[in-house]
């Protein structure tokens, strides 16, 4: 299917200040494709993440979303095809309770009142979260909150998921559930993190980032377990794999 | 700590908001309209009224009880505002020295009667207000607002007023406990380093309104937000707004205390 494919070509990203926070990024990723995005501190990451859904656009270059190239005009379509998880869930559920907040995007898309209802119980129940829906976000847990944030982004059924460090402020049980949640969603995903277990077990498909350039592209099995790759690129071995190394 | 404690009690007035009671699950329109009813006609006493002032204490009273609310924690919040009204009515018994009543021989002037006919006001005004929030959920109050006709942009602008409020007093706490755990004694403490907090907290602020709108546009958001509706008017609201409406009138025509007053006097 066409239309679930992110295709990068010679991607530039200038900030006002003159600072090159991407230097030339290509790659195309394909329907169902789960890939990883890994990299150092300032590597340009969000950058590229943020291009995704056009809230900036490229300097030069070009950005396919499907049949559509990202420009202003068509940045609206693509919000509804590109789905985004925010690092911080504070800045993503703005709503006053987890219901308003997972029925905001459906609502913006122009349903029915039905169908927005079924939508957004849908979206709560798949992430385990139906029972907390007349909460307001700041009486939920960090693992609750995170599990709303990616509720209200399934609520617009997006073909693509895209999220910022998914695992960050997650206890281990918590991790864990999120780790399964991924695993059973059917959606391209594309995820940026510094937890490279994570990475491990929820991709196929990894992206290394430096100053701006891709440096590798591969399977996760071959990226993940390059030590020398990682460690020039201020990154380790997975734990999970420091451990059989040693034995 | 001081900033600590004031988080606590505005949580607790928003856990109170949360509870599942009689007066909790009435539809928040009720509550407000019932609310505002009581104040207009609290307000509308003349100025040396006060028996006529007594009966109304019923009202908070029923709600302290069926709604399950800590009387301590709202008289407390209501003593700390009282301030305002003591110097509105301050000096009444100063301009006003004409003799009104003789109460047990010592001669009570009219300033000192207005007085506290101005105290029992803003008492009875103030916690029907506060009992309208620990009763009623901020999201529920808003919704009800905007169904009665305030314009959207201010109820967007409350909604998240209280959704961010929360996120900011515990980034401000955070960042307060940073500087009390590395400033010893005075140092530290001073006006310069707070100047410097609140600038940060300034700009901590602008990027997450900025990230905020971010999140907005992913979702869709194109210049208005939109509500599905989930609250019904049911018969206990009907029931409940029909009662205080007979309950108000009847309060505000007849002086009960009197009738009351004069029915014991016939039966003695």
């Amino acid at each position: 299917m066409s239309h679930h494919i992110i295709d990068f070509k010679d991607v530039v990203f200038r900030y006002p200040d003159g600072t090159e926070a991407l230097k030339g990024v290509s790659f195309r990723i394909t329907h169902g494709e789960s890939v990883g995005i890994v990299g150092a501190n300032g590597a340009g990451k969000s950058t590229l993440l943020l291009q995704m859904n056009g809230y900036i656009l490229p300097s030069s270059g070009l950005i396919n979303i499907g049949d559509l190239e990202l420009t202003k005009k068509s940045r609206q379509e693509i919000r509804k095809k590109v789905g985004v998880v925010f690092q911080n869930p504070d800045d993503q559920l703005f709503m006053p309770t987890v219901y308003d907040d997972v029925a905001f995007g459906p609502l913006n898309l122009g349903m029915t009142a039905e169908r927005v209802v079924d939508r957004v119980n849908s979206a709560l129940q798949t992430v385990g979260c139906f029972d907390l829906r007349e909460k307001p976000p700041h009486h939920l847990s960090g693992g609750q909150k995170r599990a709303v944030a990616i509720a209200t982004v399934l609520a617009m059924e997006p073909d693509i998921l895209v999220m910022d460090e998914p695992s960050s402020d997650l206890d281990p049980k918590s991790r864990r559930y999120l780790i399964r949640l991924l695993r059973g969603f059917k959606h391209t995903k594309i995820i940026a993190s510094h937890d490279l277990d994570f990475i491990l077990e929820v991709c196929e498909r990894c992206l290394v980032i430096r100053d701006g350039r891709i440096v590798a592209d591969g399977p996760v099995s071959d990226i993940l377990t390059k030590q020398s790759l990682l460690e020039e690129n201020n990154l380790e071995l997975p734990l999970s794999l420091q451990k059989t190394r040693m034995q | 700590m001081d900033f600590d404690k004031e988080y606590f009690n505005l949580g607790l007035l928003d856990t109170l908001s949360y509870k599942d009671t009689v007066i909790h699950r009435l539809d928040p329109r009720t509550k407000v309209i019932a609310t505002f009813a009581f104040i207009v006609t609290v307000v509308s006493f003349p100025k040396y009224e006060i028996a006529g002032l007594i009966p109304f204490f019923l009202f908070p009273a029923l709600i302290f009880s069926l709604g399950d609310i800590p009387v301590w924690f709202i008289l407390k919040k209501v003593l700390v505002v009282s301030v305002f009204a003591v110097f509105i009515g301050i000096f009444n018994p100063l301009f006003d020295t004409r003799v009104m009543v003789n109460l047990f021989g010592i001669p009570v002037s009219g300033g000192w009667v207005s007085f506290f006919s101005i105290l029992l006001k803003f008492f009875l005004t103030i916690c029907s207000a506060l009992l309208l929030i620990s009763t009623t959920s901020f999201p529920g109050i808003c919704h009800a607002l905007r169904k009665l006709g305030i314009p959207e942009i201010f109820i967007s602008q409350l909604l998240f007023l209280y959704r961010y409020i929360f996120v900011l007093i515990e980034e401000t706490l955070r960042m307060v406990r940073a500087r009390d755990l590395r400033s010893f004694g005075k140092r530290g403490q001073g006006m310069s380093i707070f100047i410097n907090l609140i600038g940060t907290l300034f700009v901590k602020t602008i990027e997450r309104a900025e990230r905020i709108y971010h999140a907005m546009l992913s979702r869709g958001f194109s210049g208005t937000i939109h509500h599905i509706k989930r609250d019904h008017l049911r018969k206990a609201d009907f029931a409940c707004l029909s009662v205080t409406g007979v309950f108000l009138i009847l309060f505000r025509t007849y002086d009960l205390v009197n009738l009351i007053g004069r029915q014991a006097e016939r039966m003695f």
